[in-house]
């Protein structure tokens, strides 16, 4: 059973800000580190992983010190998101070759078990040149357990496999947790997360912006106001309409200047609902009681971004 | 030294089409000198510009430019040396390991064909093809402990290698004497003017520097650069997105 420890920890690249006053715990179990691309999640890991060193505060595990720490790699396996590896050999003498960098006592049963566990027995001959991305993906989940370690980090594991793999992968990360490992990877699509993940943290532009199990994040995430953009035969008077509306916390009407309240002009009616489940079903026969003919409806802000910067301005 | 990890540099280095690109080198120096020798005969003199001229001052420094940031350089770029450093192996023995490689590729592939060039050209008069295999051994360790270190600091490594090998040892150290104390081609051969002895002096095989000075600045050099090259390993930055 490991922890690792991060404490106020800040990383910045000459005046970039990658990460930015992080304090997390990572224990046992699968966690999920979720964020959107650039928020910081592969700075954390690789300075979890001893890649990289803190800026300021502490990254450690079981109170020792990450950084500069060759020896913590009897403790922790990594797997990079680069798909990078020595592609001069087979999966095999590569396996064998990252348990023999270990100097584990029986290098040749220790690269078995890791070619096993992730399945690769059967293709274990062939060059890694001529593997495709999921069992690249595999051989380097082999090489970072070829020496059973109580912590295992992975950079985005899931990127360009197909759905089969992620399914495989999925369940061989949610058997290391059940194992009691600390296993941590990051992704930036929250339904993978919420798939494998027991604990979830959110990383925004560098920051920390909840923690917590998948169903506090979730509900987080779609209680938080949703943005509308619609458009209508009369903006003007759907918009006094749907003021009156409890679920409804804000309206604002833009217009291009050819008329507001008429089709041509491409004017739009901009609402915040505060209840997005309450306002979906009371828009239409809203609509229909004022004579309003609805144009278009659309959810405005609906990219993973938007969701995560409400969660860091909450 | 790791035996794991010298057998994944020397992979790398040779495997593929790159261990025909490298032959191909000590390949026209054997030819050129086959040549040499039938056209002109054993000819001292001849022997000197093309030992000196192309062994010493192409062959090796770019044999060593090769093998030296070849055997780091595309592990860094492409990231794949993630796996030597996550692992609980000192970053130092890394480094040694690695420039061991090169160091061997070098001495057998320029060292060696070089003293065979010399037998070839003159036999074994005036020490000619000793002094010169030696005088290349040395330059091409000197060189792969210097560009290794290039390939760690530096992504521009070959470009940087090849400036100072051909520009600042070649150019710059034919007209500007001062620049001659500083280059490894100078600090080995007066390595070589020594084996060679009396003759060298008439054959115009003369270094810049003398002995004592060329063999401290030889060590210091190679030594210095693999010790700093590993101490530069332990917090190299891989570049990936933030």
């Amino acid at each position: 059973m490991s922890t690792l420890q991060i404490s106020q920890v800040s990383r910045w690249f000459a005046n970039v800000v990658a990460v930015n006053d992080v304090t997390m715990t990572i224990g046992p179990g699968v966690t999920g580190l979720l964020g959107p691309n650039g928020a910081g999640k592969s700075t954390l890991i690789h300075m979890m992983g001893g890649l990289l060193g803190p800026s300021t505060g502490s990254v450690t595990l079981d109170g020792d010190v990450i950084w500069r720490n060759e020896q913590i790699y009897r403790r922790i396996g990594l797997v990079p998101e680069r798909e990078a590896m020595y592609d001069v050999v087979t999966g095999w003498e590569f396996v064998l070759a990252n348990a023999r960098l270990h100097r584990l006592p029986d290098p040749e049963g220790a690269a078995e078990r890791a070619l096993e566990t992730v399945e690769m027995t059967g293709t274990q001959d062939r060059g890694i040149a001529g593997y495709s991305k999921g069992m690249k993906q595999r051989i380097k989940m082999a090489t970072a357990l070829v020496h059973d370690p109580p912590v295992l980090l992975l950079d985005e594991p899931f990127n360009g496999m197909d759905p089969r793999q992620r399914l495989q992968l999925m369940e061989l990360l949610r058997e290391m947790g059940r194992q009691g490992r600390t296993v941590l990877f990051s992704s930036h699509i929250l339904e993978e997360v919420e798939q494998v993940a027991s604990n979830i943290q959110v990383m925004v532009a560098g920051r920390h912006a909840a923690s917590g199990d998948f169903r506090e994040i979730r509900r987080l995430m779609t209680e938080r106001p949703h943005q509308y953009t619609i458009r209508s035969d009369d903006d003007r008077a759907l918009a006094a309409a749907i003021m009156t509306e409890g679920s409804v916390s804000g309206v604002q009407l833009t217009s291009t200047g050819r008329g507001i309240g008429t089709h041509d002009g491409g004017g739009a009616l901009h609402v915040q609902a505060t209840d997005f489940a309450a306002f979906v079903r009371t828009l239409p026969p809203l609509a229909r009681r004022h004579g309003i003919r609805l144009y278009e409806v659309a959810p405005a802000d609906e990219s993973l971004e938007s969701v995560f910067s409400y969660l860091v301005s909450r | 030294m790791n035996g794991t990890v010298a057998r994944l540099t020397a992979r790398g280095l040779l495997g593929r089409r790159r261990a025909l690109l490298l032959l191909l080198l000590p390949a026209v120096l054997l030819s050129l000198s086959a040549m040499a020798r039938g056209l002109a005969g054993a000819d001292q003199q001849l022997a000197v510009t093309l030992l000196g001229g192309f062994a010493l001052g192409t062959l090796v420094p770019l044999l060593g430019l090769i093998a030296g940031t070849g055997a780091i350089g595309p592990e860094i770029d492409d990231g794949s040396i993630v796996y030597l450093l996550t692992k609980p192996l000192n970053r130092h023995a890394i480094v040694v390991t690695k420039f061991a490689v090169a160091a061997a590729v070098v001495t057998v592939l320029g060292a060696l064909p070089t003293f065979a060039a010399g037998l070839v050209l003159t036999g074994t008069s005036a020490n000619l093809a000793v002094g010169y295999a030696v005088g290349t051994a040395v330059a091409g360790v000197a060189y792969c402990a210097l560009f290794l270190l290039l390939a760690v600091v530096t992504r521009n490594a070959v470009v940087i290698g090849l400036l100072y090998a051909l520009v600042w040892e070649t150019l710059i150290g034919q007209f500007v004497p001062g620049a001659q104390a500083l280059s490894i081609q100078q600090w080995s051969l007066a390595v070589t003017e020594r084996i060679v002895g009396a003759p060298a002096e008439q054959l115009g095989a003369t270094s810049a520097v003398g002995l004592a000075t060329a063999v401290v600045l030889l060590v210091v050099v190679t030594a210095g650069a693999t010790w700093y090259a590993g101490r530069q390993l332990r917090t190299i930055r891989l570049t990936s997105e933030v």
